[in-house]
């Protein structure tokens, strides 16, 4: 904190030695948000249908990230923990997916048992059961690395906490690369449905198998539906469990005042693990989604998904969940743009840079509240 | 007896808070703990509701130790400690508050009855019901503290420093309604600096000093001790 000079005659620059400097730094700021404004007005200027194909890409990005930062600003809402294997989370949320899919062949299971169901419900249910199973693995663990590493440090500094969480992100990558476990490799991921590619041009038409959709036209295909439909559905269930059930509510009495909320009657571990557990639900979901859409896996794969969906939960103001929804859509469309309009190995410099300059200008994030540092 | 606290010893780490505290309430009783800052009065309550926990010495509800039983077990039990400084959930509405009071109950219709009765006694609250917590003047949140109190149906209420920093009409308020509460059979153990309005309303009284008992008696006695009046009534 600046201290009042104790010389009353001293000028209001001579007592804010950093004002100068800050001014210098908005107008950097400034200056690149015009550059940034600029080269989006003439790219879309350029090329309307490429434009709009890149911010669709950057959507289906966003939501995904979303998914994942849900998790992040939840746990931090209510512990304040930055959970830093949340992104690990989501890596063996792709992974169930993947031996569920490709080694037990659980998609397929309603086939199996009911021989006379149509195909297309036999994809939508196998689906979701494998969506499902591994949002019930990746609970289960969030819960359990909750009990053991972090539940007893909860009365220790903030710092040793962090420091366990990083240590068990690690322990999750590294032991995952074992090859007994999920091994250090590349793995192609195979999907449990069908691609289905829509073209927009004059109205909507299918790409048809080995066609190309014909140049000018806006493609999208129903993995970035189902993304776009899941990450929404997500945010309204959130919403529901939070302002109108009673263990959302407990939440959110934890999350402000945790010895008022014992003496409420409220289970504070439980409602702790009740959090760690639903943050974890939506990031594995989001680790089968991620995987589908870019569909090779290993097990650092949830490092910077994680990293940027931090980004986009700090972006929005951690703690907060339409927060950490709105940054994460930014994130997307930051790095979607980078690599349509910049190249696509600046899209994690962008990603950071945000972090940078928020935490510089505004580090309560855009819906944060003042950052007060509650007991 | 309702709730019995005998030969309680509390450290803060090195510091020797509680050295040896002893006292009772009986069904029905309005009890008052006075003393200055720092005496122990706070952390009696939080050792009561098992925030804190003693080093030696026990608490009994109807003769059985809840020592070692959690805070949330313990509001379960029916003693229900309203802490200092209102502690409201700033970011829920005041509904939501009452609700969170009501946590450990499950029917919906009990529950709205319960809150139709807080209302009754605190109609500024159901004017305010969808505001946030956060929002409320002192008075009103204070009113919101004891009537999410009042939520979770106590057999024992612990009040502390229920007038801290409020008006001294809405302190005659407060105290009115701590007696209306108790009429309905409600025990109360109260913690106030204001000694005067709490050794008025309360039928029994104990003087709280660095950690010990010092003097106990019915509320007018105490009223009338020399020592007390010196000490806490600021008389001469």
């Amino acid at each position: 904190m600046l201290q009042a000079s104790p010389s009353p005659t001293s000028s209001l620059a001579a007592r804010r030695p950093g004002a100068r400097l800050a001014w210098i730094g908005q107008g950097f700021l400034l200056l690149l948000a015009a550059v940034v404004l600029y080269i989006l007005i003439t790219n879309f200027l350029k090329d309307p249908p490429l434009f709009i194909q890149v911010v669709l890409s950057g959507l289906q990005l966003g939501f995904v990230y979303a998914l994942v930062a849900l998790g992040y600003t939840m746990v931090y809402g209510i512990v304040r923990l930055i959970n830093f294997a949340h992104g690990d989370v989501f890596m063996v949320g792709a992974f169930v997916s993947f031996y569920a899919v490709t080694r037990f062949q659980l998609h397929a299971w309603p086939a199996a048992v009911f021989p006379g169901l149509p195909a297309g419900w036999v994809v939508v249910i196998g689906s979701l059961t494998v969506v499902l199973l591994s949002m019930i693995v990746c609970m289960s663990m969030a819960v359990t690395i909750e009990r053991v590493a972090y539940k007893p440090l909860r009365d220790a500094p903030r710092i040793a906490a962090l420091i366990t969480a990083i240590g068990v992100s690690f322990f999750l990558e590294f032991f995952g690369a074992l090859y007994f476990v999920f091994s250090p490799r590349f793995i192609p991921y195979q999907r449990p449905f069908e691609v289905v590619t829509w073209y927009i041009k004059d109205g909507i038409h299918l790409v048809q198998v080995g066609q190309a959709p014909p140049p000018g036209s806006i493609t999208f295909s129903n993995i970035f539906l189902i993304i776009v439909v899941a990450s929404v559905l997500v945010r309204v269930v959130l919403q529901f469990l939070v302002r109108r059930t009673k263990i959302g509510k407990a939440m959110r009495a934890t999350s402000f005042d945790k010895p008022t909320s014992r003496l409420m009657g409220i289970n504070v571990d439980g409602v702790i693990s009740v959090t760690f557990a639903v943050g974890a639900a939506f990031a594995g979901m989001g680790g089968v989604l991620y995987a589908i859409a870019y569909p090779s896996i290993w097990t650092q794969l949830g490092i910077l998904p994680g990293l940027k969906a931090f980004v986009a939960a700090v972006l929005g103001g951690i703690g907060s969940i339409p927060g950490a929804f709105v940054g994460a859509l930014i994130m997307g469309q930051a790095e979607a743009l980078t690599m349509g309009y910049i190249s696509t190995p600046m899209r994690d410099a962008v990603a950071f840079t945000i972090l940078i300059v928020v935490l510089l200008v505004k580090p309560t994030g855009l819906f944060g509240e003042a950052a007060g540092e509650k007991a | 007896m309702l709730l019995e606290v005998k030969d309680l010893h509390v450290f803060y780490g090195a510091i020797h808070a509680l050295q040896g505290v002893s006292f009772s309430i009986d069904e029905g009783e309005i009890v008052t703990l006075i003393g200055a800052n720092g005496a122990g009065k706070s952390t009696t309550l939080k050792t009561i509701s098992g925030l804190l926990r003693p080093r030696a010495g026990d608490v009994l509800l109807n003769g059985r130790s809840i020592t070692t039983i959690a805070a949330e077990e313990i509001v379960r039990r029916g003693i229900i400690h309203v802490p200092e400084g209102r502690k409201i959930f700033a970011p829920l509405t005041v509904q939501e508050n009452l609700e969170m009071g009501a946590f450990t109950r499950d029917n919906p219709d009990e529950i709205r009855q319960s809150m139709e009765r807080v209302f009754k006694s605190f109609p500024r609250l159901k004017e305010r019901l969808n505001q946030y917590g956060g929002t409320l003047s002192g008075g009103e949140q204070q009113m919101l503290a004891i009537g999410r109190g009042m939520m979770a149906r106590p057999k024992v209420l612990l009040l502390d420093e229920p007038s801290m920093g409020l008006a001294p009409i809405l302190v005659e308020e407060i105290f009115r309604i701590i007696q209306e509460i108790n009429s309905q059979g409600v025990a109360i153990l109260l913690v106030e600096q204001n000694a005067l309005m709490a050794l008025s309303v309360a039928h029994r009284g104990y003087v709280l000093e660095t950690g010990r008992i010092v003097l106990q008696g019915s509320g007018q006695e105490l009223l009338h001790d020399p020592q007390v009046i010196k000490a806490y009534l600021g008389g001469h």
